[in-house]
């Protein structure tokens, strides 16, 4: 991860030697593999721009101020050590990281502070140990998975998100377009009318709520899912489906909450599935007058239900907020969903996933060729294989030197063409003519005809010989 | 709040998914595809990620003195055909190789999605044969057959590419143990109908229709199952125990040396019953709202 460290006008005490000893690698050596994460950390002062956007009033508006100046490749982080008097940051915190890939960091103590500082906030930004090992999970025995590995969906070519109602472009459509990066993506979306909840809500007096505990969530997903069917899990798409459900209780369960195990009712009243989506309920209120035409309009408030949504689109993204260190503060990404070194985040652990995923493949696949000896592979799977190799052995060189997003492109068309390799369907063809079987064909037809053969072929071996003895006897 | 997640991963699946296959065709074999339907029947109460292959030449069959229905009991009471029956592959298309297209994935491009086994490192998958069997292999259509080494090495392959967590198997067929003899890949418990040697025999033979209507060790099986809900905690070894000898006559099976968790702890519904795992949604993001005024009905 190249990082640049910035430090601002008298953040930086006179009696420091210079120049600064700070142009170390950080080799992090993780146990399973030997994956290097180079941090040459260039310190240099601030140039002019700069300094006039950390002088603004708040660390909002530098780091907005800021992200116009700097080099915004991916993968890259560049923070900033501001004076520890400064007025940017608010008291008792210590580091700010932005939106963008930047970051402030109070100066305080000394060198050596600054460094486990640093160390803390280039774990929080781009990659950890654990995270790594999350992406490399299917080679790890099952105990060292931490529930976050099992909640997020596995890297894949592409995804197809359904949300209802319709009217989502909005808000959906930033994220979108931001994780494009990562997948493609396609919008479906639908209103189902009568739908059924599969669970009976309890009525609880004391709130005069319907309340659904959490034992009963699990069952709610499957009924909801058989009607769901057609438009969205349909017969177009071969991706993974992310669905995303508002569900209107009908009158007579209404209000309807979601109880957490505690018994509180939940604040956002929703939950979700990994792997599947989420599901949010939207209480309606009921209407003044019970004469109140039917049908009812229904003005649903997308905002809070977008903030849940793209909550739970995060979560079963994989990019949950871990815990941090203490005195971090983390601006929230606002409308597009996720900050760009959260993206990072997912690229990192991403690419390292589909290198792994590249690997079993062809490993696998050349197993395969060994024990059945006698496949034939065509032209093209060959070159497919050929390019997965290449692709990958680039994805690495790549990650090494730090070029994000060129890792990340490369280790995407590894897996393509390992997985059409491995897929191939005329690999089936050949696969399956085990020996006993060819001997089980071809013993009953040629044993009755070589019994004759054989029988014959030594009679006339044995005339051969006693006419080549008889010349010798008569004479 | 971590250690409920933790509990509810117990299983470590996140999805479910089943392949029902019936191998037999002709009318005389009704009683496969009665099982197969039957048992289609009590997954789907629960799941949508269903495969089933069938011969599909039963319920139009001009012998059939009720046509449009196949039943599984001789009273006649539930049509298993019903109405919501969904056959992906079906006559000539059950066969060897697509079976094994189905289970591998190396299917052609052009195949529709519900003709697909999707399921990735974290599906649990029930795999049910039914039909007439031998010593290491069963037959398909009259006119093919798969051996024990095939479907090893096919489960092999799944496991390479990581198509499943846990996989169960159940056949019931005539030495069905035979089948699952040469399973050499992980996370794979297996139940079979009948040992090596032992025939598998059928049970309510029905004189309207003509034929007998289910096999011994599926009905049983599916009694067990009819007092499964979602919430049940029934395990594993309560479904060994189903349909003893005195009951069925042949010897049922089983096999979980390759299974990694104890069949003590494996619930029934971590195959049957597609309970999801679900957390609550605790955080929001906060999004402007000069964009809001976006109403919708």
């Amino acid at each position: 991860v190249p990082v640049a460290v910035v430090f601002a006008p008298r953040s930086v005490p006179e009696d420091l030697p210079r120049p600064l000893p700070f142009g170390d690698v950080q080799e992090m050596e993780i146990s399973v593999n030997c994956e290097r994460s180079p941090c040459p950390s260039l310190p240099c002062p601030t140039t002019a721009q700069e300094e006039a956007a950390l002088d603004a009033v708040s660390a909002r508006e530098a780091d907005a101020a800021l992200h116009l100046l700097q080099d915004t490749s991916s993968g890259s982080l560049t923070v900033y050590v501001v004076p520890e008097i400064s007025s940017l940051l608010p008291q008792g915190i210590g580091v700010y990281v932005g939106k963008h890939r930047s970051a402030l960091v109070r100066a305080r103590g000394g060198l050596a502070a600054l460094r486990t500082r640093l160390q803390q906030l280039t774990q929080v930004m781009s990659f950890t140990a654990s995270s790594i090992t999350a992406a490399l999970s299917d080679r790890l025995p099952d105990g060292q998975l931490g529930p976050d590995a099992r909640r997020h969906l596995k890297s894949s070519l592409g995804t197809d998100v359904c949300p209802s109602p319709d009217a989502v472009n909005r808000y959906v459509q930033p994220v979108l377009d931001k994780l494009s990066l990562v997948a493609n993506f396609s919008v479906d979306s639908q209103i189902l009318y009568y739908a059924v909840l599969g669970v009976t809500p309890r009525f609880d007096k004391e709130s005069s709520s319907f309340l659904l505990s959490t034992h009963s969530l699990p069952h709610v997903i499957n009924p909801v899912e058989a009607r769901l069917g057609e438009h969205c899990s349909s017969a177009a798409s071969l991706y993974p489906v992310l669905n995303f459900l508002l569900y209107v209780p009908e009158r007579s369960h209404s209000p309807l909450y979601i109880q957490d195990k505690d018994g509180a009712p939940v604040s956002t009243n929703a939950f979700h599935s990994p792997r599947w989506g989420g599901i949010m309920v939207y209480n309606v209120e009921a209407p003044a007058s019970p004469q109140a035409s039917l049908p009812l309009h229904v003005d649903v408030d997308m905002v809070r239900v977008m903030e849940v949504f793209l909550a739970q689109l995060r979560l079963l993204f994989g990019l949950s907020r871990e815990e941090l260190p203490a005195e971090f503060l983390l601006e929230s990404p606002g409308n597009e969903g996720l900050a760009d070194w959260e993206l990072d985040r997912l690229l990192w652990a991403h690419t390292v996933e589909n290198i792994a995923t590249v690997s079993t493949t062809l490993t696998s696949l050349a197993q395969l060729l060994d024990k059945i000896g006698n496949i034939v592979i065509k032209d093209d799977v060959a070159s497919e294989v050929y390019r997965a190799v290449a692709s990958a052995q680039s994805a690495m060189a790549k990650l090494t030197t730090g070029h994000l997003h060129l890792a990340f492109q490369a280790s995407k068309e590894a897996v393509t063409s390992s997985e059409r390799a491995f897929f191939d369907p005329s690999l089936l063809h050949l696969l399956y003519f085990p020996d006993d079987q060819k001997f089980a064909i071809y013993i009953p037809l040629f044993l009755p005809m070589a019994v004759p053969i054989l029988l014959s072929l030594a009679k006339i071996v044995r005339e051969t010989r006693q006419h080549k003895k008889e010349p010798t006897k008569m004479d | 709040f971590q250690d409920q997640a933790e509990q509810f991963f117990r299983s470590g699946h996140t999805n479910n998914w089943a392949v029902l296959v019936c191998t037999s065709r002709f009318w005389f074999n009704y009683r496969h595809v009665a099982n197969t339907l039957s048992v289609y029947r009590s997954v789907k109460r629960s799941d949508s990620h269903i495969v089933l292959m069938l011969a599909d030449d039963m319920a139009c069959n001009p012998r059939n003195p009720k046509p449009a229905t196949v039943f599984s009991h001789k009273n006649m009471e539930l049509n298993v055909y019903g109405d919501d029956v969904e056959v992906d592959y079906r006559s000539y298309e059950v066969t060897v190789e697509n079976f094994l297209r189905v289970l591998t994935g190396r299917i052609p491009p052009s195949t529709p999605r519900s003709k697909r086994l999707l399921s990735d490192d974290r599906s649990n998958i029930l795999i049910y044969m039914t039909g007439h069997g031998g010593n290491g292999f069963l037959k398909f259509q009259d006119s093919e057959e798969i051996t024990n080494v095939e479907l090893a090495d096919a489960f092999e392959q799944m496991w390479q590419k990581r198509r499943y967590n846990e996989l169960l198997f159940i056949i019931d067929t005539c030495q069905g143990a035979s089948m699952y003899e040469r399973f050499y890949s992980p996370n794979i418990m297996a139940l079979a109908s009948s040992q090596v040697g032992e025939d598998s025999l059928s049970h309510q033979p029905d004189l309207g229709i003509g034929v007998h209507l289910m096999d011994r060790y599926t009905f049983y099986v599916l009694e067990f199952l009819e007092e499964i809900h979602p919430a049940s905690q029934t395990n594993m070894n309560d479904l060994f125990q189903v349909c003893p000898k005195s009951l069925c006559v042949s010897t049922p099976g089983h096999r979980t040396d390759l299974f990694q968790r104890d069949p003590q702890n494996v619930l029934i519904t971590d195959f049957f019953g597609s309970v999801r795992k679900v957390e609550i949604t605790t955080e929001t993001i906060s999004l402007d709202h000069d964009l809001a005024g976006f109403a919708s009905k």
